[in-house]
């Protein structure tokens, strides 16, 4: 600024003040292993500019139990309690897939009364894990009562799940062809009864949440993934059909007997949160409508097919996979014959979920974040596994 | 692993080299079955272009249950997986799994697998590679799909596969000071003393 000094009548110099630039550096936070947001163990680096997200690095691995090693030490029916453990809120959804894909490699089908026990259970489970995803993804975003209700109505559906398979949450209920034992008696008129309720209680979320205005400027336009850059990440579930991409195992390679069932497959159109939010809300009355079709279906009849206690899969290969409420959730296993795997890998709807967490976020703000997390509904079981 | 032997393990026509020792191993029970392969319609045209599409690339083109598998040389993965990619005849636009199976005991070899799927064909296959046991590295397709960042790099801290031009081949499930790779058939499960 020297050019600007000009002596003063005094024979002194007239000092200028340049113009303020701001001199910020940017700063490193750290979100988590301990931290209620990430649900879970779950370390997020992030190189913040102020409140802005300039990168961000996920750390996993901290729930890391080699459950996929564990497997291949087990035999066929040990593994379905490891399975119940992966992801521990739709415990029922991940029994149904290695014991279908068992099933597969045994070229055996269960009796026709289990195939539909197995598809009431698995969608309650999804309704059960979309409740609490309502909750938990409200509480991100300072909303308290949601939560409330949604468990409510969760515990209700746990209550069912108890009287069926005598457990809360690790069922073991499923069995390689078939299930554990029939339903009660009153199971039927039961679960029409919890139809109603959840009904009214996915109802009472959507008003709650849906169009509240605060709800809307947190969630709309934030975190937005096109279709297609959703599927080079691999993403699947309602993050994937909320980018408007329609695949639902259920439809696209239908398992079980849900090619007897009429529903629908909610798609989104923006991919931001407020999409994976409403398809969410969406998927869990087509769960309703599902599980009245299912309980129309049902016949007396045996609910185990008659083959050896102790499972013994021909050698071979298969990956089987079914819709989880998560996402696609697979399984691919390498069997040498005899009672345990030669390999096994899951392939964790989460776990390919999450690694999109950065580009979604990048640009948005610390708290935005939190919320673009919250609809990627991970369970960190089935991430690290 | 140990009550059955290596034939049980995979007919595999280009290693049947390692099959010439006749030494019988004594069972128990009965001889091992394979599964039986049927395969979809959508299967069936699928192994039929697919020899002629990928003629300049050494493949052979086989089936399990109900896929096709593609067993490709490891230097022509990443080419065939752009031109599964790419082709829109193809259209493979979505990797499901990448894993290793390690069949070290059997034949000396780590097997990399790919499971593809098409949304716009709804047609999936099995494109498998093997790598030696000394030093196994292949190239990264997360090129072709980005979606094999993270599986990349939970193989490489399982079974330490370099999976040369990935981004970041850094441990992703295991601590950074980790030695050993535990997915392997010959890291022991338990490996802790009691106290």
């Amino acid at each position: 600024m020297t050019e600007n000094v000009a002596p003063t009548n005094l024979g002194s110099t007239i000092i200028q003040v340049p113009s303020p630039e701001p001199g910020t550096v940017d700063m490193m936070v750290n979100m988590g292993p301990q931290h209620p947001a990430t649900h879970g163990v779950f370390r997020m680096e992030l190189r913040v500019d102020g409140e802005q997200i300039q990168d961000l690095v996920p750390h996993i691995g901290y729930l890391h139990r080699g459950s996929e090693k564990l497997c291949e030490h087990e035999s066929y029916s040990q593994i379905i309690t490891l399975f119940d453990r992966l992801d521990y809120v739709s415990n029922f959804n991940n029994e149904l897939v290695i014991v279908s894909a068992v099933e597969k490699l045994m070229d055996v089908a269960p009796p026709p009364r289990a195939e539909l026990i197995r598809i009431i259970m698995c969608e309650f489970n999804r309704i059960a894990s979309h409740l609490l995803f309502y909750g938990t993804f409200a509480i991100d975003m300072g909303a308290i009562t949601p939560l409330l209700y949604n468990f409510r109505d969760r515990e209700k559906i746990q209550a069912l799940f108890e009287s069926v398979s005598g457990a809360r949450m690790m069922h073991n209920y499923f069995r390689v062809g078939g299930v554990k034992e029939d339903v009660a008696d009153e199971f039927e008129s039961r679960s029409l009864a919890l139809c109603d309720e959840l009904e009214h209680g996915i109802d009472e979320t959507d008003r709650l949440l849906t169009e509240n205005e605060i709800f809307l400027e947190r969630t709309s336009g934030i975190g937005v993934i096109s279709g297609e850059d959703a599927l080079d990440w691999g993403l699947s579930g309602p993050v994937l059909r909320a980018s408007g991409v329609p695949y639902d195992v259920r439809v696209d390679e239908p398992y079980s007997r849900y090619d007897e069932l009429d529903f629908g497959i909610p798609v989104g159109s923006a991919g931001d949160c407020w999409d994976r939010f409403y398809v969410r809300i969406l998927e869990a009355r087509e769960s309703v409508s599902i599980i009245r079709q299912a309980i129309a279906l049902m016949e007396p009849g045996d609910t185990m097919s008659k083959i050896r206690r102790i499972a013994r899969p021909p050698a071979g290969e298969v990956y089987a996979h079914c819709e989880n409420p998560r996402g696609d959730l697979g399984v691919y296993i390498v069997s040498e014959g005899g009672e345990r795997p030669y390999r096994l890998k899951v392939r964790p709807p989460s776990f390919c979920n999450l690694q999109a967490l950065r580009d979604l976020t990048v640009g948005h703000y610390i708290a935005d974040a939190v919320v673009i997390l919250g609809t990627l509904d991970i369970v960190l079981g089935e991430v690290d596994r | 692993m140990t009550s059955q032997g290596p034939s049980g393990g995979e007919n595999h026509p280009s290693n049947s080299g390692a099959k010439s020792t006749p030494a019988p191993v004594k069972r128990r029970g009965p001889e091992v079955q394979r599964a039986a392969v049927a395969l979809p319609p959508e299967g069936f045209a699928l192994a039929e272009r697919l020899p002629e599409a990928l003629a300049a690339h050494e493949v052979e083109v086989g089936a399990a249950i109900d896929e096709v598998v593609c067993r490709v040389p490891a230097d022509h993965l990443v080419d065939v997986c752009r031109q599964l990619k790419d082709d829109p005849t193809f259209g493979f636009d979505y990797l499901r799994l990448l894993t290793v199976v390690d069949y070290v005991e059997q034949d000396g070899e780590f097997e990399v697998v790919y499971h593809l799927y098409s949304m716009t064909h709804r047609h999936k296959m099995m494109v498998k590679t093997r790598l030696p046991e000394r030093r196994p590295s292949i190239s990264s397709v997360t090129g072709v799909w980005r979606g094999a960042d993270w599986y990349e790099r939970e193989m490489h801290d399982l079974f330490g596969v370099e999976f040369n031009g990935h981004p970041n081949l850094v441990p992703l499930v295991l601590p950074d000071d980790f030695d050993g790779f535990p997915g392997r058939k010959n890291y022991p499960l338990n490996d802790y003393e009691e106290w």
